[in-house]
């Protein structure tokens, strides 16, 4: 099995696996006052201290949560509500049009059920975002800004600090999802002046449900689960210890080893965009050549469909994805590729590779040995009326 | 063969996925989405496009062990088989949709996409047979037989179409999938027409075709008997729901003979009225190497089988019936069979156009 799809969940670390065993056979609830609940509770702390050390934050800046899509709810519900009821003008959501699906639907929800208003940035056709576009959109009525560190799907790499300078700058804090740079770029909390980001495990070798929010302390945030008061009040809910402490160890050593990773992947993954260039002349490559996440190639196959693809390349052992939600299983044109620019067809015909620590060059050969046919056949079935 | 297999959620197709893995093929499941909003048992629906749906094909393709895919047919399905169905009624005719289906969205759209893609057939999980010789015959079960609503295929459709269950009978399938550790095994089986969820066909085609009102004109006499809303809301053989004030001359029930869009008109007269022994179809479909002769024809989905003289001519069927035949409506397909022990073989097809 050839796996090309590292950004949707890469493997364990086997030191991690090794961790969350030995934690998950110890026991004890963190909140409790005696012998064994201590040292749940110094587990715990010593993540949050390993976490915050990797990212450049302060330990009480770590909010443990669920995952990725819980810390976006968080960041984006819970400082527009906090915000809001501080100052009822202020009902205005800022968000790039090329947001992870967490963000994106989290902001569509507050317009449909909260009243808020929403102005999103545009993108160029590489998929940045521009800080003439914040600027203008930051009006008086801001409650939040948010826009991701890198994207997800077309891998192109935001100017985080400048717009986060931005947005302080009007006094609105900066929430950025950075669940795909870390462990691939170099992430700053405080260095990055943003007011919350977003990370998760499993995308850099950690466990699936568990993830943190880095939320500054004088951040106000309205909390989205009440109960026992855990995590600064902000996020109840008995602290998976034995995840938390796989999840820092994961954070840890994604950021330890980050430079030489991201070199090898990024060499990889350009020798990957010129093979299958070369074997596939007409494939367009998405996103920002330069400014992108070193794991991400990220191709339109003009004629063919993402979905078609896929199956094609799926039975032949390679395993990629088209980048792009699905609703109940039928897929949509990628909403990021409609922002750049892309007419309809282009953004259903692409295709997603992101590698990982289990990558190797026969991966490559094996993709260009099966993509021509594969192409060949799904633009013959592109053809069929539709 | 690499061989796609039509999913709908339901056992019969379950089976024949897991039936055609069996038989040595490279078998891939496919559960096509065909509802525009796809609707959950919870909110009434009961045809086989439901969210359930879905997930009930996709539990069975993961039990088998094969790759699984949704295939998007939104646009062919609202395009070939619902509009077609409500243009069909507002002519005057009476559709057939899942016919309508197989021959435009299952063995054409799926069919030749699937082989563009590289597969070499489709294994779908309708009860008829499809043999060696290439010859589509009736089910062994005779109260589960589809093969009238597979009488549309052509000789190419056929050849790259694989039946595996006709030589089951439903309570066999059902131990099949139960054998195979199948969710779907005790489901029950979809009635009606899949896109309307909640079984009202007028209340449908009322919503897209709106009011039209009409007269009602008796036969016999002319006279105009009665007024309706839509000449839509009647089927040929209709006798309930005619509310017509007066008796009919002759104390007996009155039916619906005839429908006519120019005029807006709806025709009744007496049961005798009804009795057609020459069928004519268009839209011919022919697969037998001899034409016409003494056969049989159907001329509804599950309804009786008539002998019947068959001629060929052009794009027309024409089927001198041995008996009468009671309410044929324009629209619906004639299915012409050639009788054989090992199974009643389908000759060809063709959609009634006239009948008298």
């Amino acid at each position: 099995m050839v796996y090309f799809d590292h950004a949707a969940t890469t493997p364990m670390l086997p030191e991690v696996v090794e961790a969350y065993a030995a934690a998950a056979a110890t026991g004890g609830n963190a909140s409790a006052l005696h012998c064994s609940g201590r040292a749940a509770r110094r587990l715990v702390e010593e993540s949050r201290e390993r976490v915050a050390a990797a990212l450049g934050a302060r330990p009480g800046e770590v909010v443990f949560t669920g995952g990725g899509t819980e810390s976006d709810n968080l960041a984006v519900k819970g400082i527009f509500w906090a915000r809001r009821a501080a100052d009822p003008a202020r009902t205005r959501i800022v968000a790039s049009a090329v947001e992870h699906k967490a963000v994106l639907d989290t902001v569509e929800w507050l317009e449909r059920h909260e009243g808020a208003k929403v102005a999103w940035l545009p993108v160029d056709e590489l998929c940045r975002v521009h800080e003439e576009d914040l600027e203008l959109a930051l009006t008086d009525d801001v409650a939040v800004t948010t826009i991701m560190w890198a994207n997800n799907e077309v891998g192109t790499v935001q100017p985080v600090a400048a717009l986060a300078a931005v947005s302080a700058a009007a006094g609105v804090p900066f929430h950025t999802d950075a669940v795909q740079a870390i462990g691939q770029l170099p992430v700053d909390f405080a260095a990055s002046g943003a007011s919350a980001l977003t990370l998760s495990g499993h995308k850099l070798g950690g466990p699936v449900g568990v993830g943190a929010l880095l939320l500054g302390r004088d951040v106000a945030v309205t909390p989205l689960l009440h109960g026992g008061g855990q995590e600064r009040d902000v996020r109840s809910g008995t602290l998976d210890v034995a995840g938390i402490s796989a999840f820092a160890l994961a954070v840890e050593l994604a950021v330890q080893r980050r430079t030489a990773f991201a070199a090898q992947l990024a060499a990889l993954r350009d020798e990957l965009v010129e093979r299958v260039q070369a074997a596939v002349p007409c494939a367009l490559l998405n996103g920002d050549p330069g400014d992108r996440l070193p794991a991400n190639a990220h191709f339109s196959f003009p004629g063919c469909e993402g979905d078609a693809l896929l199956m094609l390349l799926d039975a032949q052992g390679i395993e990629c994805s088209t980048g792009s939600a699905c609703n109940a299983g039928v897929a949509q044109p990628s909403h990021v590729l409609l922002a750049m620019g892309a007419d309809d067809a282009r953004a259903r015909s692409s295709l997603r590779f992101t590698l990982g620590h289990s990558s190797a060059r026969t991966d490559i050969d094996a993709l260009v040995a099966a993509l021509p046919t594969a192409v060949e056949r799904a633009r013959r079935a592109g053809k069929i009326r539709r | 063969m690499r061989v796609l297999a039509a999913m709908s959620g339901g056992v019969d197709s379950a089976v024949a996925a897991a039936l055609a893995a069996e038989a040595g093929h490279d078998v891939t499941g496919v559960h096509l989405a065909l509802a525009k909003n796809p609707q959950t048992y919870r909110s009434g629906a009961r045809g086989c496009c439901t969210l359930e749906d879905s997930r009930d094909a996709r539990r069975a393709a993961d039990v088998i062990g094969i790759p699984f895919y949704v295939w998007d047919m939104v646009e062919e399905f609202q395009e070939d088989v619902v509009d077609d169905f409500v243009a069909e009624y507002a002519a005057g005719r009476t559709p057939n949709p899942c016919l309508r289906c197989n021959e435009k969205i299952k063995f054409h759209a799926v069919l030749e996409r699937a082989l563009a893609l590289g597969f070499d057939a489709v294994v779908t999980g309708h009860h008829a047979r499809l043999g060696a010789d290439g010859l589509l015959r009736r089910s062994v079960d005779a109260g589960k037989d589809q093969s009238y609503v597979l009488g549309v295929l052509n000789s190419h459709q056929l050849a790259k179409s694989m039946f595996p269950l006709g030589g089951y009978t439903k309570e066999q399938v059902r131990e099949l999938a139960a054998a195979r550790g199948l969710g779907v095994a005790g489901k029950p089986d979809s009635h009606d027409i899949c896109f309307i969820a909640d079984g009202d066909t007028q209340g449908f085609l009322a919503a897209r075709l709106g009011s039209s009102p009409g007269d009602i004109v008796d036969s016999e006499t002319g006279e105009v008997v009665g007024a309706h809303d839509g000449a839509y809301q009647y089927t040929i053989g209709q006798r309930k729901g005619l509310s017509i004030g007066r008796p009919a001359p002759d104390g007996k029930p009155r039916y619906v003979l005839s429908i006519t869009p120019v005029t807006n008109t709806v025709t009744v007269g007496p049961r005798a009225a009804l009795e057609v022994s020459t069928v004519t179809g268009d839209r011919a479909l022919w697969l037998a190497p001899s034409p016409g002769g003494a056969v049989q024809v159907q001329l509804r989905a599950h309804g009786e089988v008539h002998d019947a003289q068959v001629s060929v001519v052009d794009d027309e069927i024409i089927a001198v019936l041995g008996k009468p035949a009671l309410g044929i409506a324009p629209g619906q397909t004639m299915v012409v069979y050639q009788p054989d022990p090992a199974g009643d073989i389908v000759l060809g097809s063709a959609t009634i156009s006239a009948a008298r």
